[in-house]
């Protein structure tokens, strides 16, 4: 009996030293933002909020392009996933539905797109853009966010399709829908949760990236996305360290929360498909 | 040089990715022997480590260890080490590289660990037990049972991690860019430099081709275990 207890109390807390460590730098971030900066900079820090002030997010709000950044990063987030859904919808389709020959090839290049490290192509993608004259515009990023999120839509979205039965299609057929209509009316409101997390994973893939947006964007500094402005912040915030981690947090803000819904949805979804069979 | 970079990406893969797997092995260990909630607690801090954006993290961790005002100094020097008072972490090579594997191996450790927690529910209980009744400690039935039964699981992992870690760049290049000396010089870091700050960009691709046939071999095993998956669908 007093085993069991000591190993059940040398248990927590090995998983509250876990916990701490997990959350610990994050919880620091946070926390830093609020604090005023005489407390940031006091000898002895303080670990848990006494005094709370919103201003270090005022500062990083009001920050030179603070709002331009965050709407370029939107844009290009937002139209890459758009662009992404459209298109991998009909190839997930066509691969799920319909027989055509170099199918399997297709699918096996899809596969290899995916595991391709894409930080490789960042050199020939710099040699592209500068050939064909897109360096320093939005539209490049957008363009590469497509390509670097479509394999992976496509392949979540056929596994989706895969567990629709085919017998639900054929049925509205039979009820006088085209096969397009028994699309859109049967089988597209049974793949809302597969474009949904899709589509948010594009969008948390895009919303962060760094690597292209720091090499393609360059001369032109009105068409930076918030990570690359992030990075640099010791030029925008200097040592004001309440204003960096304030502007942080409000980049990590919408990944957080998208993840937190992901999370249950994801889960959500599987048992669904589990249940079924 | 260039064999110096090849030579030091390796170490700073292996490094990073055996770290990943055991730490992340023990998580899932642990989140499997816990209560309901202390687990549900520590999932839910794995996820916030893992949702939070790479670029956020890099800046948070620039200021966990700043020499003045860093909290790792404070509590170095409060637990009696009084020679980090001020110590300058990113001046040193080997101080910097330690801390872009820390942040690595953080943030990288709570996706293998929910997954390998997820795959290990799935091994059957009764199997488990009749172990126990055999007289196997835990130790033993980690190796006899959940590991064998887990090793494709823990095969595409390890083949995962080595692909991610292998390409890290922004980490080290948004920390360090590579420094200071060469300290953290890794392929992709080295391909960027080469190709941007040398207008060299015909090398620089060379060097990203290079890093790509090294992880060709890397991604072959992952490759088979995918078609095995697959087929078996």
């Amino acid at each position: 009996m007093r085993t069991r207890i000591g190993r059940k109390v040398s248990l927590n807390t090995l998983a509250l030293i876990v916990l701490a460590f997990s959350v610990f730098p994050v919880y620091w971030m946070v926390l830093t933002a609020f604090k005023p900066t005489k407390d940031i900079q006091a000898e002895t820090p303080s670990f848990f909020p006494t005094n709370i002030t919103f201003s270090h997010f005022g500062t990083a709000v009001h920050a030179d392009g603070f709002w331009l950044f965050w709407r370029n990063s939107a844009l290009v987030a937002v139209s890459a996933v758009l662009l992404a859904l459209v298109i991998a919808c009909l190839a997930a389709y066509a691969v799920a539905r319909m027989k055509w020959r170099g199918r399997q090839a297709f699918i096996l290049m899809v596969f290899i797109a995916q595991m391709t490290p894409w930080e490789a192509l960042l050199i020939p993608m710099y040699v592209i853009a500068r050939d064909t004259d897109m360096l320093d515009k939005l539209t490049m990023l957008t363009l590469i966010y497509f390509m670097v999120t479509l394999p992976f839509t496509i392949v979540t979205l056929r596994g989706f399709l895969n567990a629709i039965p085919v017998e639900l299609e054929e049925a509205a057929q039979v009820d006088g829908c085209n096969q397009f209509q028994a699309f859109r009316r049967v089988v597209f409101p049974l793949l809302a949760p597969g474009l949904l997390s899709t589509s948010l994973f594009g969008f948390i893939t895009a919303w962060n990236e760094f690597a292209f947006a720091n090499l393609l964007i360059i001369k032109n500094q009105d068409q930076r996305t918030l990570p690359v402005w992030l990075s640099s912040f010791s030029n925008t915030f200097g040592t004001d360290w309440g204003a960096t981690m304030a502007a942080a947090t409000l980049f990590m803000l919408p990944v957080l929360l998208i993840f937190l819904v992901l999370q249950g949805r994801v889960t959500a979804g599987v048992a669904a498909g589990a249940v079924k069979g | 040089m260039f064999w110096g970079v090849v030579l030091r990406t390796f170490v700073f893969t292996a490094i990073n990715v055996s770290l990943i797997m055991v730490l992340a092995t023990l998580i899932a260990l642990l989140i499997g022997a816990l209560g309901k909630k202390m687990r549900l607690a520590v999932m839910g801090g794995l996820v916030v480590a893992w949702a939070i954006p790479v670029i956020a993290a890099t800046t948070v961790f620039q200021w966990l260890f700043q020499s003045q005002l860093g909290v790792v100094n404070w509590v170095l020097v409060a637990l009696g080490f009084e020679q980090f008072d001020g110590y300058a972490w990113f001046a040193n090579g080997t101080s910097t590289f330690a801390i872009i594997v820390v942040l690595i191996v953080w943030q990288s450790v709570p996706f293998a660990a929910l997954t390998l927690y997820a795959a290990m529910t799935t091994v059957p209980k009764e199997l488990h037990e009749s172990a126990q009744i055999d007289g196997a400690g835990a130790t033993k039935t980690f190796w006899l049972i959940t590991f064998p039964i887990l090793r494709p699981m823990f095969g595409l992992i390890f083949c995962l991690e080595i692909i991610w870690v292998f390409k890290c760049f922004v980490q080290i290049w948004a920390i360090s860019q590579g420094g200071p000396g060469n300290a953290t010089l890794t392929l992709p870091v080295y391909a960027y430099q080469v190709a941007q700050s040398l207008n060299r960009y015909d090398l620089g691709a060379a060097i990203s081709m290079v890093t790509v046939v090294i992880l060709g071999v890397a991604l072959l095993a992952y490759f088979r275990q995918m078609f095995k998956e697959e087929g078996e669908l």
